[in-house]
């Protein structure tokens, strides 16, 4: 016990574990930390940049970087806030996420974070890509116009499945999530209960034919937003 | 088809329509109208954009046609998918969860067209003035009505959200049955109104009757024609608004077409195409193209059917064909009358629903059988029949869609009243007065046409009339201010 790290965060105290990212160490105590390509089991990525904090008034990923005594983390502020608006906003526009007729709406971590941080339209002009839909596979299919590149199939392929399934290919806004057989997903060793497919934060990679099978009011999102339940978890105790 | 003899007079848009249409009216040398042409800009880009999706997206994807109609298009394409995946008989709970979707629907969506758009002609006459002749009118001088059409509404989108989930846009059904069931208390928060809502539409059905025999001599040959009827009937002949097979008779009541499953409507249905529309004209291919076109939508339905299932509503149906002895009307006006009998109906069979015990079941949705690459659906929308035909390849994604809506179906019926009142009003001078203009929405609205199948928003857009003559320059002009 007496080697935990003390730091505070938007001025409240908090305690970490050595190790510990100052991500974790926040939800440890209560305190969101908005993020996408992070999941919790996973490998930290550091790609979305959503989980940016202040650290002694530089910008870090919360994700990626260590808790450190006596460091004074800035998380809830308006800068940050809009900062990380504009990055789901932008994550909007250069995708093709049309909300309204797709199944994870309510469970998409994208979507829910938009409405935490109060998105109600995207402040850029929509890209529309042209993106692909594969759906070789007879389980699952992986719908590319609502990839966000965050990684976490690729990870949780290799990380909990042992699998390759997923990498990345392409640079810049040609970069996109490719599968490791040239005839598609359906020539891959996927399978639908594969943590990669539940590993997807949007309706990018889904298992086929669920669908809209869970009724508006029962989704994961439908009641509270995305973080709740770290800040109830600790209001509770 | 316009020859150098002809004029044209263009009318747009149409107010209170949803949509926007443009009315261009032909005449000959003797400026005698000699045919009216409907232009509706339809979102034919749908079906494309449809092409590649999962099928199983299809029936919250399509419903996005319509913000006026949307669970007509999510019902139909839902039946479409029941056929994909080969779920025959859907489970008790999950076939009358639907129905209670379809009837709030078909309820709420009476319940705008009468309340919001066709009463205030009705009450006020066609030629009282625009500034009058709107729902704000019917506030002032009916305020008792106006909230009742309010409520029926609301009542409607109520049953909608006890179903779908949300009042506009839910997702309630999937492929083979239903996401949720009817809790006790959505039951019962619904029932508190319910026997409001059946008294509040036999009361509707007694003005848009009242109203048809007040002025009978008039309304009768209004943009009237004899026509062909369509719509889907039950095996045994009863109205069925959600399912069923195609039945078609002639002006007289002679069978055209009788128990024809949807799977075969391409053998007795084909659609036109004429170079002056982008929506196509559908015909029964045994009459041919000339005279094999038909309306659809409420009054088609009480043609067509044997008798309907509900007590009520089946005693208005007698009455209201007791005017022709039994055999269809083809009064275009009519179709107000026989919309409210289908709300009166609708009522009956929420109510019937309500008090029905297997919505709180908890099979939910059926087991799939053989799996299909292609299927039909045909649903009774508020507005009349309309069709979802798609391809599925073998990665579950679609290759082809073909949606016929009910306005489609109306559109030579439209045409035909236009023109029909345009030649009773205008013989001689050629000009447009108010009043034909007036007699011109009116007439098209008896349909309640939903013209873009997209987004539209309600509400007043503004009439601009113009008259062309064959050199195609302006002779007259008649605008509303916006
Ligand atoms: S498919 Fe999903 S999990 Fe994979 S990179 Fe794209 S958004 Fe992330
Ligand atoms: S969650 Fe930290 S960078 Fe994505």
């Amino acid at each position: 016990m007496s080697d935990r790290i003390s730091l505070t965060i938007d001025g409240r105290q908090i305690e970490a574990e050595p190790g510990q990212t100052i991500l974790e160490a926040a939800e440890e105590a209560g305190v969101y930390i908005p993020r996408l390509c992070w999941m919790k089991g996973l490998s930290a990525f550091g790609s979305c940049r959503v989980c940016t904090v202040r650290v002694n008034g530089r910008p870090q990923s919360a994700c990626t970087q260590p808790a450190a005594p006596g460091m004074v983390v800035e998380n809830d502020t308006q800068e940050l806030r809009e900062l990380r608006r504009s990055l789901i906003d932008m994550l909007f526009i250069e995708g093709n996420h049309f909300c309204m007729f797709c199944e994870k709406s309510g469970d998409c971590e994208l979507q829910a974070l938009a409405y935490r941080l109060g998105i109600t339209a995207p402040q850029y002009p929509f890209m529309f890509p042209q993106r692909e839909l594969d759906a070789t596979h007879p389980e699952i299919f992986v719908d590319r116009n609502r990839c966000i590149l965050c990684g976490r199939c690729v990870r949780a392929s290799q990380e909990l499945d042992g699998k390759h399934v997923f990498g990345f290919v392409g640079r810049g806004a040609g970069k996109k999530v490719a599968v490791n057989a040239e005839s598609g997903l359906g020539g891959t060793d996927a399978a639908g209960d594969d943590e990669a497919v539940a590993a997807c934060p949007t309706g990018s990679l889904l298992k086929k034919r669920v669908g809209f099978a869970v009724p508006v009011g029962q989704r994961r999102f439908d009641h509270q937003p995305i973080g709740s339940e770290i800040e109830q978890a600790q209001s509770e105790e | 088809m316009s020859t150098p003899n002809t004029r044209r007079v263009v009318i747009e848009p149409l107010t209170r329509v949803e949509g926007h249409g443009k009315v261009t009216l032909l005449l000959d040398e003797n400026n005698q109208v000699e045919q009216a042409r409907l232009h509706i800009v339809e979102f034919r880009g749908f079906e494309r954009f449809i092409q590649g999706r999962p099928f199983w997206e299809l029936p919250v994807l399509v419903q996005r046609l319509c913000g006026i109609c949307p669970v007509s298009h999510h019902l139909c394409a839902a039946k479409a998918v029941d056929g994909i995946v080969g779920a025959e008989d859907l489970p008790l709970t999950a076939e009358k969860m639907r129905r209670l979707m379809h009837y709030g629907q078909m309820y709420q969506s009476h319940a705008l067209h009468f309340f919001y758009l066709a009463s205030p002609d009705l009450l006020f006459g066609f030629d009282a003035p625009v500034e009058k002749r709107n729902v704000i009118g019917v506030i002032a001088e009916y305020p008792d009505l106006a909230v009742q059409g309010v409520m029926m509404r609301k009542f409607g989108q109520e049953v909608i959200k006890a179903t779908a989930g949300k009042k506009v846009h839910g997702t309630g059904a999937i492929p083979g049955g239903i996401n949720k069931n009817l809790s006790i208390e959505e039951r019962d928060f619904l029932l508190q109104d319910m026997d409001k809502m059946v008294e509040w539409s036999r009361a509707a059905v007694r003005i848009a009757k009242d109203y048809t025999l007040d002025n009978l001599e008039a309304v009768a040959g209004f943009g009237s024609f004899d026509s062909n009827h369509l719509s889907l009937v039950r095996q045994d002949g009863a109205m069925d608004l959600y399912d069923g097979n195609l039945r078609a008779v002639d002006s007289v009541g002679d069978t055209i077409i009788d128990q024809v499953s949807p799977l075969d409507y391409l053998e007795v249905i084909a659609e036109e195409v004429r170079p002056w529309s982008y929506m196509k004209f559908p015909f029964l291919k045994s009459v041919g193209p000339e005279e094999g076109w038909y309306r659809v939508g409420p009054l088609a339905r009480i043609n067509t059917c044997d008798f309907i299932d509900t007590p009520e509503a089946e005693a208005a149906r007698k009455d209201f064909l007791s005017l022709t002895e039994g055999q269809p009307s083809n009064v275009t006006m009519a179709y107000h009358w026989a919309r409210m009998i289908e709300a009166l109906h609708a009522a009956e069979k929420i109510q019937l629903l309500l008090h029905d015990a297997d919505l709180q079941g908890e099979d939910l949705v059926a087991d799939f059988g053989g799996r299909r690459e292609e299927y039909v659906a045909i649903l009774e929308a508020p507005r009349g029949t309309l069709l979802h035909h798609y391809k599925v390849d073998e990665n579950d994604q679609v290759t082809m869609a073909n949606l016929i809506v009910s306005t489609t179906c109306n559109n030579e019926p439209m045409n035909r009243t236009v023109q029909k009142i345009a030649s009773d009003s205008i013989s001689g001078a050629p000009e447009i007065t108010e009043g034909l203009l007036n007699n011109i929405e009116v007439g098209i609205r008896a349909y309640d046409p939903c013209l873009s199948c997209a987004t539209h928003a309600l509400g007043q857009m503004p009439l601009e009339v113009t008259l062309v003559d064959r050199q195609g320059r302006l002779i007259d002009r008649l605008a509303r201010p916006e």
